[in-house]
């Protein structure tokens, strides 16, 4: 396993490294070759972990392949640790990586950085495995930086855009306040545990349990609980979750296959997946499983809300993001770990399809996104309208679906977990579900039925994507549906996890649950007797109605409300406090510290001011050179005097 | 010598200077039969006098000490590659030197007669075993280079200079022997291993040593230029004509540092306690105003004078903590240094031509666009003087700094520290004229295949030893153990 793990996550960035450097000698088809066949090949292989770890109940691997330095007894290693949770993640990641690698050759076709784009793909593919597969914190930290710059490089493309420019500042500068506190997290790791290994701290962990540490002025506080909120800072600026989600929407500025791979798929969820493989430090610590419920509720409600008032298309998909992540993280601190990964799982499928849908939209539409500008595209485009159907049914959680499987039992999940902070998120969840339906289904009407609202340019070259974009969306589209019922069995309720999740028995929502699971035609059935499908039903009947047959009462609502709406189309104000406060303040402080500090004390006092003195000095020195022999004795004289007054007497 | 019985002294400890002293009389006769036409000849002799001597030494080397000619001379290992490394900087000296002396008529014997009985006086300082061949030697040397730095006989500048060196050199000469006497009165000799087992004896310190040690040491300050004893490093060194002023910059170095080495540490060891003060405010002042008033100055030989009174700073550095480690490295510090020194000045004669010194800081802006390899060459060595890391002179200056440390010195090191900042500036400033300034003169540089290629050499030897100095290093401790 330790060859094959090697080249799963090398495969990807041989690709890269060759389209990135060799981009020109290779060629577009060469650039798009060698990237693909190196993620085909790390899917194939995936799927041989998948088989082994999980179909054949192989003992899960851990092992160094490379220790980079030895310092104070504590190793620094590059090394794999291939659980059920690890394999569950190549397989999802390399999918959609290989998926979007396809359709790009199709969404990028005339752009001039073609090769480029796909190192970049390559390269995060390579950056996401690297976290996944870690089995220490150093190298999960270097995934994590990983996948972040590259998610900054392809934020910002399209280089020349302004506003990619900003964007892509903004992801960065966010997940800089997220990492600062992951990077503390491992920090509190290495201190208190006194080493990097996951095996080695989570089996200490119980031990660790009890332990607190002074924080300042004799506030004690638990280290696991002050390492679990740490750690879950870092998972909030990658997971965009409230406050730090601020960079996801402006990431839209990216083309469209990123947003579907990184900023939907898989990237995003790298928080998720982490807490997720840190289970028995965040067992261990109520306090911060109630941290996680909170904040993912409020994500996950208040972000949908911001969906409804959305007009760009990929900002609504955007929006429903983090509404979904939201879930995910609500899942993780009810302790349905399982169910946080079987969301993510799912949501990476769907999500991708419905990213790479407006992808196809977007193309077809001449790079328009605005969704008033559009209308009656079902006729047009009869793959892209279904499969977009099948992605908006799934993301609702219509039931059968795979959306709808996941999204249930978090519900579920969340109404009987005990967490203080629970009772809230049920409500937020399940509130979720009606505001998902809603702008879904206003994106979904406004789009592909009604009124054609477009130029008559546009519409005369109106017309269904190729078959590189096309596939993609049908091979998504296919998981989509199916995936929900096939995994949850054996995901949620079986033991497929094994140890890679360690939940404490009295946190064990999904013990409870699993006594009442009977096959997945039952969930069902039993799911359409709880109000979370009603709810979604409602959602989708209330778009429909005030979008397709009441347009004025829409309009009406708009004006009538005018103040909600404006909050919600500020997003709640988030953008503008940080750039007067954050950005407005960092940069004042940073003004009264170049004028007064840098420029007056250090460049005119120490810098200039030294240079200066010094060259003032030379200039009075140097004139003891006279030239005068009698001079040049004296000086010898006076130094032989010095010296003898000195050494003698 | 009290008794009288003669002893044969082993001549063949000797030999190479012996060779030396035999092939610069015969270079002095031959010279006077080729015609003007074929100097070359007497160039080509001197380098061969240098090639024999070295292969002298190296075949004579058995690693062993050994003392003869009545105590007065020692061959010891130091002695050996001191004296391989002073024959292989003074042939590259000649070399550098002979279109730069063809093309202002200077090309005539006397520069490598003089030349290479100054390379003999240079051998018996760093053979000396007692205070007179010490004193025999320097002067041997001196006399050679008076003369060398007068050759431009109707040049005022170097005129000027050569009397001024003569004269203050006397003065030091005149000190050095002061003090060397006064050892003699009370210790009633004047062989090296007889002054300091008499040192080593005797418990109550005569006040006439005390006086003794000063004296020597500022003779000593005056050879190596230290300050205060520096006022005639940058009239001479501006005033000769460059390859003298090569000549002087390097190789003497290596004499002097063996001069300390046999004075202060083999003979006066027992005084370290007195000398380390003296040497401790030599170097800082030596520091301090070879570094800063370097900065003020528009020409390069100049500022290449002060600079190397500041190197001359760190030199001592080395020897006062009384270490072997201090030694060692004060060793390599002068072996970089000359390398070093011999690329700087073999730059500005490898640029001037008839009629055009290149000795202005003005004559080097722009280099990179006239001349980029050369341009490359120097900013090797400026980065090197400057003590820049990974360069050899970093290395250099790490090994004193560390040396300093490990004797418990470490605010000597922090103020040699800040002087080496202080004095990166000016070397980078010549880095600055060549790459960012524009030039005015734009006539081609055109050196001979020679030239070019042991320019070349010196440049990539000085980056090498950056990258790998150890090797130099090792030979270096070796030499001292």
């Amino acid at each position: 396993m330790h060859n094959i793990s090697l080249a799963i996550v090398l495969a990807p960035l041989f690709g890269a490294i060759i389209a990135g450097l060799f981009g020109k000698a290779i060629g577009r088809a060469g650039a798009h070759w060698v990237t693909i066949i190196g993620v085909a090949i790390s899917f194939g292989l995936s799927l041989v972990i998948f088989k082994q770890i999980i179909l054949d109940g192989a003992d899960p691997y851990n092992g160094a392949v490379y220790t980079w330095l030895v310092s104070d007894g504590i190793k620094f290693e590059v090394g794999f640790m291939i659980d059920q949770l690890t394999a569950l993640m190549m397989v999802v990641v390399t999918f959609v990586s290989l998926m979007v690698h396809i359709y790009t050759i199709g969404y990028m076709r005339d752009d001039p950085g073609y090769q480029r784009f796909f190192s970049y793909i390559s390269l995060f593919t390579f950056s996401m495995l690297m976290l996944v597969m870690a089995n220490n914190f150093m190298q999960l930290f270097f995934g994590w930086e990983a996948v972040g710059l590259v998610s900054y490089l392809l934020i910002g493309f399209w280089y020349q855009k302004e506003s990619a420019i900003y964007a892509n500042l903004k992801a960065f500068l966010v997940n800089r306040v997220g990492d600062l506190g992951f990077l503390l997290g491992i920090a509190a790791v290495l201190m208190y545990f006194n080493t990097l290994d996951y095996a080695d701290v989570f089996s200490a962990a119980p031990s660790m349990a009890n332990v607190t540490a002074e924080v300042a002025m004799n506030q004690q506080w638990s280290v696991i609980t002050m390492i679990c909120i740490l750690l879950f800072i870092g998972a909030m600026g990658k997971s965009a979750q409230v406050p730090l989600h601020v960079w996801l929407p402006d990431s839209m500025e990216g083309p469209t296959p990123i947003s579907a791979l990184i900023h939907a798929a898989t990237m995003v969820t790298a928080g998720i997946f982490m807490v997720a493989r840190m289970s028995p430090l965040y067992e261990l610590s109520q306090t911060a499983l109630s941290v996680v419920i909170v904040i993912g509720a409020i994500t996950a409600l208040f972000m949908g809300f911001l969906g409804l008032v959305q007009n760009d298309i990929k900002r609504v998909v955007a929006y429903s993001t983090l509404s979904q992540l939201g879930y995910m993280t609500v899942a993780l601190g009810a302790s349905a770990y399982a169910t946080g990964i079987f969301h993510l799982m799912t949501h990476a499928f769907f999500k991708a399809l419905l990213f790479l849908a407006a992808g196809s939209v977007i193309i077809a539409m001449h790079h328009e996104q605005d969704i008033t500008k559009m209308g009656g595209l079902k006729k047009y485009m009869p793959i892209t309208y279904w499969t977009s159907l099948i992605g908006a049914l799934a993301l609702i959680g219509f039931p059968g679906f795979s959306g709808f499987f996941s999204k249930d039992s978090i519900i579920e999940a969340v109404n009987i977990s005990t967490v203080p902070g629970a009772g809230f998120a049920y409500f937020a969840v399940l509130l979720g579900v009606f505001v998902t339906a809603l702008y879904t289904f206003r994106m979904f009407f406004l789009v592909f039925h009604g009124k054609e609202r477009m130029d008559e340019h546009t519409r005369s070259h109106l017309h269904e994507s190729p078959a590189v974009v096309t596939v993609p969306l049908i091979l998504l589209a296919i998981p989509s549906v199916v995936i929900g019922a096939i995994a949850i069995g054996p995901l949620q309720f079986g033991d497929f996890f094994g140890r890679a999740i360690y939940v404490l028995p009295e946190h064990d929502v999904l013990g409870v649950l699993r006594g009442e699971y009977h096959g997945w035609a039952e969930f069902i059935v039993h799911g359409l007797m709880a109000p979370a499908v009603w709810l979604s039903a409602a959602g989708v009947a209330v778009a429909w109605f005030l979008y397709m047959k009441r347009p004025d009462i829409a309009a009406s609502l708009k004006e009538r409300f005018s103040g909600v709406y404006s909050i919600l189309d500020k997003k709640y104000g988030f953008d503008d406090f940080n750039d007067a406060v954050f950005a407005g303040g960092g940069r004042s402080v940073g003004r009264l510290f170049w004028r007064f500090g840098d420029i007056k004390l250090i460049d005119g006092v120490v810098v200039n001011g030294t240079a200066n003195g010094i060259g003032w000095l030379s200039g009075v020195i140097r004139r003891a050179q006279s030239g005068y022999m009698y001079h040049y004795a004296f000086a010898m004289i006076i130094g032989l005097v010095v010296l003898l007054t000195f050494f003698v007497y | 010598m009290s008794n009288m019985n003669f002893e044969m002294p082993n001549f063949a400890l000797a030999l190479p200077e012996i060779f030396v002293l035999c092939m610069a009389c015969v270079v002095l006769l031959a010279d006077l039969f080729v015609g003007e036409r074929n100097r070359v000849v007497t160039y080509l002799m001197s380098q061969a006098t240098l090639v024999g001597a070295a292969i002298l030494t190296v075949g004579l080397h058995t690693g062993e000490t050994q003392i003869t000619f009545g105590g007065s001379f020692i061959s010891d290992t130091m002695g050996d590659v001191l004296k391989v490394f002073i024959y292989l900087v003074t042939a590259v000296v000649f070399l550098y030197s002979r279109e730069y002396l063809r093309v202002r008529q200077l090309f005539t014997g006397e520069y490598f007669v003089l030349g290479l009985f100054g390379v003999l006086g240079m051998m018996v300082m760093v053979s000396a075993h007692s205070f007179l061949t010490i004193y025999l030697g320097l002067e041997l040397l001196s006399l050679s280079l008076y003369a060398m730095v007068a050759l431009q006989r109707d040049s005022i500048g170097a005129t000027e200079a050569a009397m001024k060196y003569f004269v203050l050199g006397s003065l030091a000469s005149g000190m050095l022997l002061y003090g060397m006497s006064m050892f003699y009165g009370v210790t009633g000799s004047l062989d090296i291993t007889e002054v300091s087992t008499y040192l080593a004896q005797s418990h109550d310190k005569n006040i006439v040593l005390a006086f003794g040690v000063v004296f020597v040491v500022v003779g000593l300050a005056f050879k190596l230029g230290a300050v205060p004893f520096h006022m005639w490093v940058p009239d001479v060194y501006h005033g000769a004509p460059t390859s003298v002023t090569l000549y002087i910059g390097t190789a003497p170095k290596i004499a002097a540092f063996a001069m300390l080495m046999r004075l202060l540490v083999e003979g006066l060891g027992d005084l370290h306690m007195q000398w380390q003060g003296m040497l401790i405010m030599l170097a800082i002042a030596s520091m301090a105003a070879g570094n800063i008033i370097a900065i003020a100055q528009s020409n390069i030989k100049r500022m290449l004078a002060y600079s190397t009174i500041a190197h001359v700073g760190f030199l001592l550095l080395g020897i006062l903590p009384g270490t072997e480690n201090g030694y060692s490295s004060s060793m390599f510090y002068i072996l970089v240094y000359a390398l070093m020194g011999l690329g700087g000045f073999g730059m500005v004669m490898l640029l001037s031509r008839a009629g055009f010194e290149a000795d202005r800081l003005e004559d080097f802006k722009g280099l990179n666009q006239r001349s980029p390899w050369f341009a490359f060459i120097m900013l090797i060595l400026m980065i090197s003087m400057a003590g820049i890391p990974v360069s050899v002179g970093f290395w250099a200056k790490l090994a004193v700094l560390q040396a300093l440390i490990r004797a418990d010195m470490t605010w000597l090191a922090v103020v040699a520290v800040l002087f080496s900042v202080i004095g990166a500036y000016y070397y980078l400033r010549i880095v600055k004229l060549m790459y960012f300034d524009k030039t005015e003169d734009n006539s081609p540089i055109q050196p001979a295949l020679d030239m070019r290629v042991a320019m070349s050499a010196n440049g990539l030897a000085v980056f090498a030893l950056g990258i790998y100095p150890s090797a130099l290093t090792a030979l270096c401790v070796a030499a001292l153990k």
